[in-house]
């Protein structure tokens, strides 16, 4: 019941907003290139569906942040393991990482635009470059955190370090490396969707794009929404399954 | 300390000897030198570039555009933040929705911006101002609504005016939450100058280094890169350091 009232909470102040744009709409008669009824954009949205063109630039946006992260993430994490577990690692790559990390992932898009033309590779690049650097940190800082004892198991094991790594430090750290996929996975979204805008043709960046230049702001708003959902929905779903497979274990501070 | 400095230069060693590798990589060919240049071409168009004044004009450009917006939406956040996260009801109310909104990619505001303000200037101020504006007005509102209790009371028995408050109670106590977003705002507004740029065809980095690539430049366009690491990594110091001298008293404790 609490939650119920919490929930019809939430939706008042958003729903009054799209009452009232709509009632806007119709008493000012609204015809304009820039704006368009919420109505109007439910419309679209729903022809954007039946069509299946917003699903397709939906499909487009997914493989490519989704391809980027699991690029980028990978190397991050194996490269992550390694400095964690090597103080020594760490401290040589210090100035490395801290050189290449402040290079803002959108400069790299006229790069892998001119080594690889418009489409999936160069999207792809862009975020796995994106997506590299907070899994490296958290994965590192992760690893480095694992309880010292278990590593004192490992050694009366005589575990070598391969195995050491796979069965006693990666499911320690497990709960917490989680949580840099998590972040990383929000991130390749936003990048995907930030290239798809400003360059490649593919996806639901660039359809908004195309919606607002062929003058129809319904379909930009549909889209516009659209991501909205995504984002929330992916955010929603990677959060539950954190909840799921690792309980209390996976509230840990992501301030890096 | 003697331990730590030595770390220090054996770190940037090892990144001296990546630069070398590039270099190599470079000079033997490895790569086609139309997609990478090595860093003696580099260098020279940045030094070039600094010598004719139109990198400096572009980078100028670009800083300006990123710390106007940066600061206009850390203003507009903070002000923002202060009033939802100050009132239960507000927040009840509004936070699901901020919490919506939390994670839509910055960028997919870029289209709504064109159609509002065409291809200008304005356009790319007001689409850093509204991207930049989310991680500092989320960060207010967590800050403002975990003040610890007791301090509120502590007031009412001083008999503290709101404003009081406001000033010397709950701004200082949320102020590390406010700086953590604004740093992350700083990254956004950065991000958001250089696809303005590009988009809009405005002078910058941006739009340097995509002409730059559109017409097989690739020196100036690895010189704008790098250039753009280097702002990155000097305004993150440069809040770094702020941060540290505001926060002065957090470490006494």
């Amino acid at each position: 019941m609490k939650r119920a009232l919490a929930i019809g909470r939430g939706l008042a102040f958003p729903a009054a907003a799209i009452v009232l744009c709509q009632i806007a709409a119709m008493v000012s008669h609204l015809q304009s290139d820039t704006l368009a009824s919420p109505a109007a954009a439910l419309v679209a949205g729903a022809h954007a569906f039946a069509d299946g063109s917003i699903l397709l630039a939906t499909v487009q946006t997914l493989a490519n942040a989704f391809g980027g992260l699991a690029l980028g993430g990978c190397i991050g994490l194996i490269l992550g393991i390694l400095l964690g577990s090597s103080t020594t690692a760490d401290r040589l790559m210090e100035f490395s990482v801290e050189a290449l990390r402040p290079i803002p992932s959108v400069a790299l898009i006229p790069v892998a635009m001119l080594i690889y033309g418009f489409g999936y590779r160069m999207e792809i690049a862009i975020v796995a470059f994106a997506s590299f650097w907070p899994v490296l940190i958290l994965s590192r800082n992760a690893v480095a955190g694992v309880d010292a004892a278990l590593f004192d198991v490992a050694r009366v094991l005589r575990l070598p370090p391969l195995a050491r790594t796979i069965k006693i430090v990666l499911p320690a750290a497990l709960p917490r490396i989680f949580v840099a996929f998590r972040l990383a996975a929000g991130i390749a979204l936003t990048v995907a969707v930030t290239v798809e805008v400003s360059t490649n043709p593919l996806g639901l960046g660039y359809g908004m794009m195309l919606a607002e230049q062929s003058l129809h702001p319904e379909l930009m708003l549909a889209y516009l929404l659209w991501i909205g959902i995504i984002g929330w929905g992916l955010n929603f779903a990677i959060v539950n399954a954190q909840r799921r497979l690792f309980g209390r274990s996976a509230n840990v501070r992501t301030a890096t | 300390m003697n331990a730590r400095i030595g770390w220090r230069l054996a770190s940037v060693a090892v990144g001296g000897l990546f630069i070398v590798a590039w270099q190599l990589v470079a000079s033997a060919h490895i790569v086609s030198p139309v997609y990478l240049p090595g860093p003696d071409r580099t260098w020279n168009a940045l030094v070039r570039g600094f010598a004719t004044g139109t990198l400096l004009a572009q980078l100028l450009q670009t800083v300006q555009r990123m710390l106007v917006g940066w600061l206009l939406a850390s203003l507009a956040g903070i002000v923002l933040g202060a009033c939802i996260g100050l009132s239960r009801p507000a927040r009840a109310y509004l936070g699901p929705t901020l919490e919506f909104l939390r994670p839509l990619p910055a960028s997919a505001v870029i289209p709504l911006g064109i159609a509002f303000f065409g291809l200008s200037d304005g356009m790319v101020l007001g689409v850093i101002a509204f991207g930049a504006l989310w991680p500092t007005l989320l960060a207010t509102v967590h800050g403002f609504a975990a003040v610890e209790p007791c301090l509120y009371e502590v007031s009412r028995a001083l008999g503290m005016s709101r404003l009081a408050v406001i000033w010397k109670i709950a701004l200082p106590s949320s102020l590390p939450d406010i700086l953590g977003g604004m740093r992350l705002s700083l990254t956004v507004s950065l991000i958001l100058a250089v696809v303005g740029e590009m988009l809009a065809s405005r002078t910058g980095l941006g739009s340097g280094i995509l002409v730059a690539a559109r017409t097989f430049h690739a020196p100036d366009l690895y010189a704008g890169v790098v250039l753009l690491g280097g702002l990155g990594y000097i305004t993150a110091q440069g809040l770094f350091a702020l941060e540290a001298r505001l926060l002065r008293w957090r470490a006494v404790r």
